[in-house]
């Protein structure tokens, strides 16, 4: 790295212990095993969102197959931990005792050579992050390499998560079909379905993220960072600039399959199963809207926005079963058309106005509207200078600037 | 077979109710303890469950968002509507039924984190719930964990018997078997042709029409699986008229029924005339609501109870239902079977004299219950019910006429030698 | 599998399975027609189409029901009425989400299919507190069950007659929209340029309203059709709506020729893979085929030659 590089600025520094004290400090304090466990569930998305970040708040690239790479990893370590319950004393009832349940129910007499290498642990951990990358490498290089963006790109991944749905359901010897693979109970011996393991996997789980947290900004920072960025905005300059583009968006997808198999993985350990449904099309839209919702181009966003649908979904499902669809599509449209960068977009613009308002106080501007370089620079505008749109603050003014020229087009 | 736990399962549990029991032996000893009707709490609840001097908290649990809604409807308001008579009689041991409803929302962690809430949070005595196989799954770990009582309304595939779940609809066998006997011996059925949804039950189920068919010395023609939501059936169809099979043994779920059945018909197979005759354990009454009477005419179903049974018990329970919920309303097996769950809840707690998990689990195999709808049913040794299986033939108007049943009951049988 | 069947069993049994192919093409293609034109004329990914089609189920049911109680003497051809009512809400309801929702977001189609998947959601949970969780049963008129027996063996269904009949009719009709009328100059000169269809004088806005109208009037029509075939429930159309995106996508986004031969191709080889192979498997094996296919020609079968 060059001379000058900082991974963090003094107020993005501010946000990310703010974030570790809420996730190691103030959950843990405040709320029950039960309720940590499943902010614990939460934050596992908030790998999937973070990923979605550089993906596509910074690459440009909506991927809706994010469920895929999730549940890829979710299986990985399912399967390990499947087979470990499935001893063959555990077993015995079973015609052939020492293969998973599911497996015997379906005239299995053998484990399935694919099973075999998730009867280790290291190689379970390898080939968890490594299976979806790879996959996703391989969807990258077919698509990118032929320059397939955008919706196009968004559809096929959507398909990709639908027939992975299908084939595990309708392979249910192998996969445990539609039940997905269930009654997990312990990794290496230990029981992870206490208390106390549930309590030091959330731990875990938080500490995983924070590091993913510091490996995303590094990236953004890095110099590929900014060229995604470029990218995103005007991808022929930068190919003409002599940038293979396809190669640094093969990366950063294929990073962002990464997160989302560890976020897949850390899911299993704690929920205690995975199936099909973290896999299909509406999961992975759901998680990008945990992007969307936080703010597709901050990383703290991300998790926030995790934390608060996932948290929104829960209580709104608790106290009005039947209403929370509409609460839920009413903040997806919301986000979108008000605010569409996000949680992390209203906070910026407050806290800018509200810096500004300090500043302008003495002069007796109480009412000063926000200065023209606050979200209201036409997207065109900002399109003019593309080497200006590397820079992270004006990043925000990059989208849906036009909402406010009052006209569809220009 | 029989499933029993011996001692507290844990030391936290053991704990809580070391303490639970200490605090109410406490408010016992006061004063206003001994209230009109009912034994005093510290008796009947040791464990610290959701239980007052005058109410005790049940919880149930089905999803009434997402696909399944349409399904598990039914299963929640026979659930309210035994609630509300079991009140209406004076509670169970003197105190009133208290329910707390909580959505899965068709996602089976959704399950998992709402059972464990109704468990740790709520402390409910027990949890009437879950509908698809998927959801039970998930949420049995939990129960398993927690010491809970989950009734479980909907006949499934088997392979289970846990400790913590009555089964109070069919396992696959009792279903099943009695089925294919009848159309074997009084239709003349030589082959068979499959046909499922794809998932474990409709897959388990078949493995064990197979079997059972093969046994017989006769033959399955053809076996498919389509996933769940399919529309198209038009190329099975025509897979079905080629190998002119004398049954076709459905069990589509859910959307698929709709498409298929209507399908069917468009393309020329009447099942009035009973070559092929259609032999279905997926379509109760509620799902015949969405396919169409006319579209489903003749098939038979194979199921322990159908809306028209008759008996006095059954007349009163539509009428209750009815007048309750809307006299548009039908009510199918599954509807029937949530039905039974908070009566077996009740006789088993009165039996034990206390709403304390471990000895309503004690205490629950043998109880039998003689106003159950669908006749007298007991329960067995491994939590499932013995019941009578009937085959129904499908009418126009959305009913199914009875056209057989079992004499004796079908003894339940979760893991069938043989058949796996 | 074919020893033991005669020449002319297998004949018929080939007739039939071709008239399954082409019925699941029909239905293909009006699943894709509308959201073919909303898609490929105006860039929109619309997630809730399938939720536009369930509306127009809904409509028809309500026709049935009203009809079978206060005029059962218009019982035989209430259907047609149905269908035009279906085409009028899904029409006006698309026409309000574009005014309400989707003009806001021309510039950014991502943020679209997040909007629309939104509205997805509500309109399942409307739905679902309107009608109830349960599916509905459409009564239908009799003519339209049952079948035409062509010889002994082929039996023909009336109703998927009806649909193919009614996807000629609907395909004409966009055609001659989009290449004969003058909305279709305008449509198609929006899509091209859209400052200069401005300056020449064409509403844009009311021009993209009305398209976006259209598309889901078709949705309306292709879901009042589908309930002959399907179920009608709350969420049935979440099921439509992959298939969909993909046979348009296949097609080539912004042509209507492409969107049948894709619609074609797709229904075919599903039908064919699902008559040799199960059903899951074959449903698996054409979407990968697809999927494959698109990695090798991303603009689809046929696309328009236009200068990026």
């Amino acid at each position: 790295m060059k001379s000058g590089f900082t991974l963090y600025t003094r107020k993005e520094l501010i946000s990310l212990l703010i974030l570790a004290a809420l996730i190691f400090l103030v959950f843990p304090a405040v709320l029950d095993v039960f309720r940590l466990n499943l902010v614990g569930k939460y934050l596992t998305y908030a790998f999937v969102a973070v990923g979605l970040v550089l993906c596509w708040g910074y690459g440009g690239i909506l991927s809706l197959g994010q469920g895929l790479f999730f549940g890829l990893g979710g299986y990985g370590m399912a399967m390990f931990l499947k087979l470990e319950a499935s001893t063959p004393e555990a077993t015995k009832i079973q015609s052939t005792p020492g293969i998973p349940d599911f497996m015997d129910w379906n005239q299995l007499t053998a484990l399935p050579g694919f099973w075999q290498p998730f009867h280790s642990f290291p190689l379970t951990l390898v080939l968890m992050i490594a299976v979806p990358t790879a996959f996703a490498w391989l969807i990258g290089v077919a698509m990118f390499k032929r320059r397939v963006g955008g919706v196009y790109f968004a559809i096929i991944t959507q398909a990709l998560a639908a027939i992975l749905t299908v084939l595990i359901i309708g392979q249910q010897g192998y996969t445990g079909g539609v039940n997905g693979i269930t009654d997990l109970r312990t990794l290496l011996g230990w029981d992870i379905r206490t208390d106390s393991a549930k309590f030091i996997l959330y731990f875990v789980n938080g500490g995983l993220l924070m590091a993913a947290l510091v490996a995303c900004q590094f990236v953004r920072k890095s110099k590929v960072g900014r060229l995604l960025v470029a990218m995103r905005d005007k991808e022929d300059r930068v190919r003409f600039s002599g940038y293979d583009v396809a190669n640094f968006k093969i990366f950063i997808f294929c990073f962002a399959a990464a997160l989302c198999a560890i976020g897949g993985a850390m899911f299993t350990l704690q929920v205690g199963f995975m199936s099909p449904s973290f896999v299909g099309i509406v999961p992975s839209i759901e998680m990008v809207i945990f992007c969307a919702v936080g703010g597709r181009l901050s990383l703290f966003g991300a998790v926030y926005g995790a934390l608060l649908v996932n948290w929104a979904k829960t209580s709104l499902s608790e106290s009005f079963p039947e209403l929370w669809l509409f609460a839920m599509g009413g903040l997806f449209i919301a986000v979108v058309l008000a605010f569409p960068n996000g949680l992390a977009g209203v906070y910026d613009s407050v806290a800018s106005r509200i810096g500004k308002r300090r500043a302008a106080a003495p002069e007796g501007a109480p009412d000063a509207p926000p200065a023209p370089s606050d979200l209201a620079v036409p997207a065109a505008a900002a399109h003019r200078q593309p080497a200006a749109a590397a820079k992270d603050d004006e990043e925000r003014l990059l989208l849906g600037g036009d909402r406010f020229l009052g006209k569809p087009a220009s | 077979m029989s499933v029993e736990r011996a001692g507290p399962r844990n030391f936290r549990s053991a704990l809580r109710r070391t303490v639970g029991a200490a605090l109410l032996a406490a408010v016992a000893l006061g004063p206003l303890a001994a209230q009109a009707g009912g034994p005093p709490t510290a008796k009947v609840n040791t464990t610290g469950l959701a239980v007052t001097d005058d109410t005790v908290k049940v919880g149930i649990l089905h999803s009434v968002t997402g696909t399944m809604a349409i399904s598990e409807t039914g299963s929640v308001q026979a659930e309210k509507l035994a609630i509300k008579q079991i009140n209406d009689m004076g509670g169970v041991l003197g105190r009133k039924v208290e329910f707390i409803q909580e959505d899965g929302a068709s996602d089976w962690p959704t399950f998992a984190e709402k059972a464990k809430k109704l468990l740790v949070n709520d402390k409910v005595a027990a949890v009437f719930g879950c509908w698809t196989s998927a959801s039970r799954k998930a949420v049995l770990p939990v129960f398993e964990q927690y010491n809970g009582m989950l009734y479980y309304p909907t006949f499934y595939e088997g392979l289970e018997m846990s400790p913590d779940v009555i089964y109070t609809g069919q396992e696959a066998t009792q279903q099943i078997i009695a089925g294919i006997d009848w159309v074997v011996k009084n239709k003349g059925a030589k082959t068979f042709y499959l046909l499922g949804s794809d998932y474990i039950w409709p897959r388990t189920s078949n493995k064990i029409a197979r079997k059972h068919i093969e046994k017989l010395g006769l033959k399955v023609v053809g076996e498919e699986y389509y996933p769940l939501g399919h529309t198209q059936f038009n190329s099975v169809i025509n897979k079905i008229k080629l190998k002119r099979p004398d049954v076709i043994y459905a069990i589509v779920v859910g959307g698929s029924n709709v498409a298929f059945y209507k399908q069917l018909k468009a393309a020329g197979i009447d099942m009035t005339k009973e070559k092929p005759l259609l032999l279905t354990i997926s379509v109760t009454e509620d799902e015949i609501r969405g396919i169409g009477g006319e579209n489903i005419v003749g098939a038979y179903a194979v199921m322990k109870y159908f809306q028209s049974l008759d008996n006095p018990n059954n007349k009163k329970f539509v009428k209750a239902f009815k007048d309750m919920w809307g006299q548009d309303m039908v009510i199918g097996d599954v509807t029937q079977a949530a039905y039974l769950g908070p009566w077996l809840w009740k006789a088993a707690v009165e039996k034990a004299g206390s709403f304390d998990i471990d000895a309503v689990r004690k205490a629950s195999p043998g109880i039998e219950l003689k106003t159950a709808p669908e006749g007298y049913v007991r329960i067995h040794p491994n939590h499932h019910l013995w019941s009578k299986t009937r085959v129904g033939q499908a009418q126009a108007n959305g009913q199914y006429k009875l056209v057989y049943e079992t004499k004796e009951l079908v003894e339940p049988n979760p893991f069938p030698k043989g058949y796996q | 599998m074919f020893d033991s069947y005669s020449a002319s069993e297998l004949g018929a049994i080939f007739a039939m399975q071709g008239f399954a192919g082409l019925s699941l093409f029909s239905v293909f293609v009006l699943m894709a027609l509308g959201l073919a034109i909303i898609f490929g004329q105006m860039g929109v990914i619309n997630m809730a189409h399938g939720e536009f089609m369930i509306l127009g189920a809904y409509v028809t049911y309500l026709c049935s029901h009203l009809v079978e109680n206060y005029a059962p003497g218009l019982f035989g051809v209430y259907f047609f009425g149905a269908m035009i009512l279906a085409f009028l809400a899904s029409g006006a309801l698309g026409m309000l989400v574009e005014w309400a929702l989707i003009r806001h977001l021309y510039k950014r189609p991502l943020d679209t299919l997040l909007a629309t998947w939104g509205l997805s959601l509500i309109l399942q949970q409307l739905y679902r507190s309107v009608f109830g969780a349960r599916e509905v049963g459409v009564t239908l008129p009799d003519w339209l069950m049952g079948s035409f027996n062509l010889t002994d063996m082929i039996e023909v269904p009336i109703n998927g007659v009806f649909v193919m009949g009614l996807t000629i009719l609907i395909t004409l009709g966009v055609y001659l929209m989009m290449f004969r009328s003058s909305w279709g100059k305008q449509v198609r000169a929006v899509v091209q340029n859209r400052t200069m269809a401005g300056a020449v004088g064409i509403n844009t806005e009311m021009t993209d309203r009305l398209t976006f109208g259209i598309g889901c009037g078709i949705a309306g029509v292709a879901g009042a059709a589908f309930t002959m075939i399907g179920s009608t429930g709350p969420t049935a159309g979440q099921l439509y709506i992959v298939d969909t995106f993909l046979v348009v996508v296949f097609g080539g986004a912004a042509s209507l020729l492409g969107t049948i031969a894709s619609a074609f191709t797709i229904s075919q080889a599903q039908s064919t893979l699902e008559f040799f192979l199960s059903g899951s498997m074959a449903k698996v094996f054409t979407l990968l085929t697809v999927v494959g296919i698109l990695m090798l020609r991303p603009q689809g079968l046929f696309s328009l030659k236009v200068r990026k």
